[in-house]
């Protein structure tokens, strides 16, 4: 076999891992497993061993509920063929890969700057030199906006190409945002600063960010967490779909200057958020989810609150959202505005509701479950329009959704004396994969051990790694006053790309 | 236009009438407590994910909590989180946290420059800047403005240019890609202007202290005007804090 086959949350010995020759790894990768129905790269990585670099790919294939893993070992510097030629879902993680170990793709198209991290390869590049596609026209003009933006929002830098008022060209520069987190996981010996890093990730997707790493963390440990755990964490990411998603509708109301929808959907989530305040103490969820253990225990009577909390959002955000979906002036602004393809987004791998707004069925709440969903039989939200009427569709639909879930969910409690757990030591010489569908897509991380059980390499991938090259070609072809209104329908993550 | 009335009716009143005597929901971990019990100081301290816990006698660093209340939960008789959301300071030993004192967090008057009274008493334009920021921050000084807390009745927004600024509020623990533009953003403010930094990784780096992609050399240059801790900072801290600071006179 030139490949292991783990399930979501697996823990394997690092060695089984097969190791390829790179000609045959790359064969293997473009050829047999992305090819196949359902499958799409979770995460490709390099990490220094033994004075070489070990890349490590993982392709997801959402049909048999598995990932496949293979390896191979490249040397610092050196100059290879890219995965990228045949196959442009691998374009970031070779850039990745290229920015922290200098290895050059003699074929890949755009081996550009990912984040600029503090240790790159070639520290002789900064922020402020990153290589802008250019053109030589008298007719087009550029227009430069960021890294600081007009609102309060991160900061990212993008560089149009414009024809009069409309968009031919959308380059998006990150790395503005980076902290280091992944070397952090590694220098940060204690779990609860490891924990406190992971909820650190991504403010807007606590809950994503913080299960995934607990689920890895346990499952390095050999530790299964009881039915009290899961539950916890099943319905903080769905609450935590609801808030965010409530939000963004608001912000998209807000970018059509549609006010009341504006106003009502943002009032509308602050009792969201204020629960998980009345749960754990933290309006964005920080403090609730702990490896091992809950301090904040799911109770019947925050059941009953909660219980009480939908069914009063619930009448208001149906009325609301019948108006706005029935509004022809807001309409105008959301159909066939800032479309991505089918095929577009096919191509490019687009993951959680980028993806789900094109047609492509993909959610790891249904291909790779994890904690209750099993449970739920979760089927995606679907639409093939691509453009900003989907997002806000599959906005509005997820979260009736995620109401139903919360108040199945809810029928079985089972409240046990809290019981605090040890966890042991992680596993020696191991890998774990944990994947999470947060409310903007697929969080995945992976951890490799060294023969200690220290962490050698802690992975974080955001869904927008994958999903920011969606927004720059959505606005393609799009005057560009209708850029806030396709960036907010896409509310993609800075922190969480930069790391 | 029937409908819209009707939806504007049913939301009923959302606006919280007096932020300055608002409380919170639920358990809230704001300031904390420490009383004078005698508990295994080297263990407390070791549980901090921040290193915000410091012994003999045991104090509470509020920049550089994270308010996980992991401490409280290990000895629970000797730290409680109170509901006091009031945390924000311009006097960066306030945040400091005695055993055994349960006072209320405030500004100290003789820290407050004169010109910020008579220039932003009854208006306060801030720019926003992220600088390694996780969003958290972001969306609470963004819901500062909605519909609830509604901030602008006081006159204090939040602008698009540093132009129409009269100070900056920075989030994040300061990037080392970002220290840049921070600084041109700064300097783009007209005098006089302040800075305000809001939430534990901007006052401290909170978890974030320590890396090597942080560049915080802009804020040994200034002097600070408003500490706003939190993880992410609670709205009502936000506002209560920048209110005390524009309407407080020595």
């Amino acid at each position: 076999m030139s490949y292991i086959i783990v399930r979501n949350n697996e823990t394997i010995p690092i060695s089984s891992i097969p190791e390829l020759d790179y000609p045959s790894f790359l064969e293997l990768n473009v050829s047999s497993l992305i090819k196949a129905a359902g499958s799409h790269c979770v995460s490709y990585f390099g990490y220094q061993h033994a004075g070489k670099i070990r890349l490590v790919c993982c392709i997801a294939n959402d049909e048999l509920h598995t990932i496949h893993v293979s390896s191979s070992v490249a040397n610092e510097g050196q100059s290879l063929p890219s995965f990228t030629k045949h196959n442009l879902v691998f374009e970031k993680f070779e850039r990745e890969i290229h920015e922290n170990f200098g290895i050059h793709y003699t074929d890949h198209p755009w081996l550009k700057p990912v984040r600029f991290p503090f240790n790159r390869s070639n520290k002789s590049m900064t922020v402020g030199d990153y290589p802008f596609f250019k053109i030589d026209s008298e007719e087009l003009h550029e227009v430069g906006v960021g890294p600081i933006h007009a609102g309060i929002i991160e900061p990212g830098h993008f560089r149009f190409i414009c024809n009069g008022e409309q968009i031919l060209h959308l380059e998006i520069q990150l790395g503005y945002q980076h902290r280091g987190i992944e070397h952090l996981f590694l220098e940060k010996k204690k779990l609860l600063q490891r924990i406190t890093l992971a909820e650190n990730i991504a403010g807007d997707s606590v809950a994503a960010h913080t299960v995934a790493f607990v689920n890895l963390w346990e499952s390095l440990n050999n530790y299964h967490p009881g039915r009290d755990l899961q539950l916890a964490r099943t319905i903080a990411l769905e609450l935590e779909r609801i808030a965010v998603h409530t939000g963004d509708l608001s912000a998209m109301c807000t970018d059509v200057a549609y006010q009341l929808g504006s106003a009502v959907y943002g009032r509308l989530r602050t009792p969201v958020i204020n629960y998980f305040q009345k749960w754990c103490g933290n309006r964005l969820a920080k403090g609730l989810i702990r490896a091992g253990k809950n301090n904040y225990p799911f109770t019947d009577d925050l059941a009953e609150e909660l219980t009480k909390l939908l069914d009063e959002y619930e009448k208001d955000f149906e009325e609301m959202s019948e108006e706005l979906f029935s509004l022809p002036s807001a309409l105008a602004r959301f159909e066939k505005t800032g479309v991505v393809t089918v095929e577009q987004a096919g191509m490019i791998g687009t993951v959680g509701m980028s993806a789900r707004m094109s047609g492509i069925k993909r959610d790891i709440r249904h291909s790779h479950p994890h904690d209750l969903y099993p449970e739920l039989l979760h089927q995606p939200v679907i639409r093939d329009y691509g453009d900003v009427y989907a997002r806000a569709r599959i906005r509005k639909k997820e979260i009736n959704q995620s109401i139903e879930y919360i108040r199945e969910l809810v029928q079985n409690i089972q409240q046990g004396k809290q019981k605090i757990t040890e966890l042991p030591n992680p596993a020696p010489d191991s890998f774990t994969i944990s994947l999470v569908e947060g409310w903007r897509g697929e969080v995945c991380h992976c951890a490799v051990t060294d023969e200690k059980g220290e962490l050698m390499y802690y992975k974080i991938k955001d869904s927008s790694f994958h999903n920011w090259l969606a927004l720059a070609l959505s606005v393609r072809n799009n005057e560009i006053s209708d850029f806030p209104i396709c960036n907010k329908s896409f509310d993609l993550s800075y922190c969480g790309h930069d790391l | 236009m029937l409908d819209n009335l009707k939806i504007l009716i049913h939301q009923g009143r959302q606006y919280i009438p007096d932020v300055t005597t608002a409380q919170v929901p639920g358990i809230f971990r704001g300031r904390p407590v420490i009383s004078t019990e005698k508990i295994n100081e080297a263990e407390l301290a070791e549980i901090c994910p921040t290193n915000a816990i410091s012994t003999n006698p045991i104090c509470i660093d509020l920049g550089k909590c994270t308010f996980c209340g992991e401490c409280a939960f290990a000895f629970p008789n000797k730290i409680k989180f109170t509901t006091d959301h009031k945390m924000a300071t311009n006097d960066r030993n306030s945040l400091i946290i005695k055993e055994g004192l349960d006072q209320a967090i405030e500004l100290n008057p003789e820290l407050i420059r004169k010109e910020i009274n008579k220039y932003f008493s009854g208006s306060l334009k801030l720019r926003q800047v992220s600088a390694g920021g996780d969003n958290s921050c972001e969306l609470e000084l963004n819901a500062c403005g909605n519909v609830n807390f509604d901030m602008g009745r006081f006159g204090i927004e939040f602008v698009a240019s540093p132009r129409h600024a009269d100070g900056i509020v920075i989030t994040g623990p300061i990037t080392e890609n970002m220290a840049e533009p921070l600084q041109i953003c700064y300097d783009a403010i007209p005098e006089p202007k302040i800075i305000i930094l809001a939430g534990t990784d901007a006052i401290s780096g909170g978890i974030f202290e320590g890396s090597l992609a942080l560049n915080r050399s802009f804020l040994s240059k200034y002097k600070i005007d408003l500490y706003v801790p939190g993880n992410p900072l609670h709205p009502l801290t936000f506002i209560n804090g920048v209110l005390e600071l524009i309407k407080k006179r020595k």
